[in-house]
């Protein structure tokens, strides 16, 4: 059985430093939920508050439609699995495994035959009289996540569970996890602070900073119409550029001027509704995939053509990206690699505006 | 035990290195040398029979070796009035220090795992007055812990030197444990939690297993403590009730007839073995437990 989670006006204090503020949640049945910020955020805080490991400060838990505030970590129907995996030292992998079904009295004959299905299904039935010392760092993994399975509880909880692995470990290890969820279909509740991760485990992202949500949406929705500069500037890799400017109207449409000459047309569909008034100081976010060479996709409406010099080319195999300057800020463009010149030459740029955002310079939300 | 190391081993080039070689090594032989000798004069005097210490020199070997002087010391030297050697006496230590050790470090270890993995408020500043009783001199608590034992009716019995080692000893097994557990993961106390055991079930099935350096670092600190301690026991117990260290300071004073150097030789070394054993048997292990905290999972 998965169980939904839900948290109502959540707080969480450390002395005076207020870490969590007033979070509202709800997560369905089933769902796999990644809380992802940067470090310092409250993820983590917030994931032990689901956890019962910290006790709240105000507000309400409810796990299962259960209110679940002075409930002990072991009683709330959840497992966790932990960065640094903790494993315990002086067990075997088989002993690691069992300790939570021990604790909890289950016969022997029960525990035997959870041990051999996970460890089958997570590959490490092989592993079992080793101790934790004796593992790689991709096999303590799959312990700590064996471990967490084999209570088969409505929840699961995962705190950073990658970031400890190499980095070829990590993109198999998420696929696993991905499909892990797919089959057993448990609510997940994961913290990690790599947008990737985010991007490809989720099916509702929250995008947390300075103990607030900043938005609560599916991958595609947060990456295709953030809400704000921080969202938009913490998911995606290269990052949106972000181009300070002011408002332009004229000739019957909205312009963003960057300086230098550059008066980037709006489309109409951020235009119309658009009651801004001229010279009111605005962020233009243009995310790399969005500029590419002049020409080299197919033509379109609400095309913006523009010339700069190149000033750094990165290529990375399948793209090559080409950093210019736009006044002082660095823009990234993605480009396919045979379109690519060398530092210094000028360079035709189209820039797909119909995928352009809009932000106040001064609130940071977007129009 | 473990493969001899012969990587590392700084090798000496040329005369000038190879001279500077052997000054080092007869400087530190010396120094060796000095460190040993008293051990070396009990030893031999504690083999020689009177007659050959009155005759000889404090360093000469002795001709015939009897142990004579080690079977009086063992039971039949006389200790005040009494005359059945130390015999008594090392049971006594033995029935004092065995309990105390394993209180005072079974203690230490409860504390020092609720001081860092069950932080409460105030838990610093219980620490640190913990940590002061290591720093008071014992002396200072000679009379009003004598009133206390005379209040418990605990006055001039093992039991009685059974508390007061147990709970001066806590302030340091308390260190040692709680800089123990400091470097181990709290995410294993949080795991363990989930999974659903409690304060003492973890500290027994998680915490306990993974602390065998810094139990043993323990054990041998507070065993040398406590068999040696001379000031508690001479406070706290009377004539039958000493200490090993008590009754050889009352073979070794006394001040009739003739002054039995070997037998106060071999009592000396007598009472100095049971730490020595302590030590061979688990030295490896202490010198390993000083770096304890790089133990990890």
């Amino acid at each position: 059985m998965a169980s939904g989670i839900s948290l109502r006006n959540v707080r969480k204090s450390f002395g005076a430093t207020e870490v969590i503020k007033d979070i509202d949640l709800d997560i369905d049945p089933g769902e796999f939920v990644v809380l992802v910020g940067p470090s310092g955020c409250g993820k983590s805080t917030l994931l032990n508050l689901i956890s019962g490991l910290e006790t709240l400060t105000g507000g309400e838990v409810l796990i299962g439609g259960n209110r679940v505030n002075d409930v002990p970590p072991r009683d709330r129907d959840i497992a966790m699995v932990f960065q640094s995996y903790a494993l315990y030292p002086t067990k075997t992998v088989h002993q690691n495994i069992t300790f939570g079904l021990q604790t909890r009295r289950i016969p022997k004959d029960q525990q035997e035959e959870a041990v051999a299905e996970f460890s089958r299904l997570l590959q490490i039935d092989h592993l079992l009289h080793r101790k934790p010392g004796q593992l790689s760092g991709g096999q303590r993994q799959r312990v700590a996540m064996g471990r967490a399975l084999v209570r088969k509880p409505a929840v699961f909880l995962f705190d950073e569970p990658l970031s400890n692995l190499d980095a070829k470990l990590r993109i198999e290890m998420r696929t696993e996890i991905k499909k892990l969820h797919q089959r057993l279909g448990k609510t997940v509740v994961y913290v990690t602070h790599d947008q990737i991760e985010a991007m490809t485990l989720a099916s509702r992202i929250a995008v947390m900073d300075n103990g607030h949500i900043r938005q609560f949406g599916p991958p595609e929705e947060i990456y295709e119409n953030p809400v704000d500069l921080f969202v938009a500037g913490f998911i995606g890799s290269p990052p949106m550029n972000m181009l300070p400017g002011r408002i332009r109207h004229g000739e019957g449409r909205v312009a963003v001027d960057v300086g230098e000459d550059l008066h980037f047309v709006l489309p109409s569909k951020l235009s119309e509704g658009l009651s801004v008034a001229e010279g009111h100081e605005v962020v233009l976010g243009l995310r790399p995939e969005t500029i590419f060479a002049a020409g080299t996709e197919l033509p379109g409406p609400d095309r913006f053509l523009f010339e700069r010099p190149v000033e750094v080319v990165e290529p990375t195999g399948p793209d090559t990206m080409i950093v210019f300057e736009i006044g002082e800020v660095e823009v990234i463009a993605r480009v396919r690699p045979e379109d690519a010149r060398p530092p210094g030459t000028p360079f035709s740029f189209e820039a797909d505006m119909s995928k352009a955002k809009l932000f106040d310079a001064k609130t940071g939300r977007a129009f | 035990m473990r493969a001899r190391r012969t990587s590392g081993i700084v090798r000496p080039k040329g005369l000038r290195s190879t001279l500077m070689r052997a000054l080092l090594f007869a400087v530190l032989g010396l120094f060796c040398l000095y460190y040993l000798v008293p051990l070396v004069v009990m030893v031999s005097t504690s083999l020689k029979t009177l007659a050959e210490i009155r005759e000889g020199t404090l360093l000469s070997l002795p001709r015939a070796i009897s142990f004579e002087a080690w079977a009086k010391a063992w039971d039949s030297a006389c200790v005040g009035v009494r005359c059945d050697g130390l015999r008594p006496f090392m049971w006594n230590s033995i029935a004092m220090a065995v309990p105390a050790v394993l209180l005072s470090t079974a203690l230490g270890a409860i504390n020092g795992y609720a001081l860092t993995k069950w932080r409460f408020p105030g838990a610093d500043w219980i620490f640190a007055l913990i940590l002061f009783g290591a720093f008071i001199p014992f002396q200072v608590i000679l009379l009003p812990m004598a009133r206390t034992l005379g209040l418990l009716n605990l006055a001039g019995t093992v039991p009685g030197l059974i508390l007061v080692h147990t709970v001066y000893g806590l302030a340091f097994t308390t260190l040692f444990f709680r800089n123990f557990f400091v470097g181990v993961s709290n995410g294993i106390v949080q795991a363990a939690q989930v999974d659903g055991a409690g304060f003492f079930g973890i500290f027994f099935r998680i915490v306990l297993p993974m602390s065998i350096p810094a139990i043993v670092v323990t054990v041998i600190w507070q065993f040398t403590q406590i068999w040696n301690d001379f000031l508690f026991g001479v406070a706290f117990t009377v004539g039958d009730s000493n200490p090993v260290t008590v009754a050889l300071n009352n073979i070794v004073n006394t001040s009739t007839g003739v002054k039995e150097y070997n037998v106060d030789m071999a009592a000396a070394i007598i009472a100095a073995l049971p730490t020595m054993l302590v030590y061979v048997v688990a030295g490896a292990y202490f010198v390993r437990g000083l770096s304890a905290g790089a133990v990890k999972g």
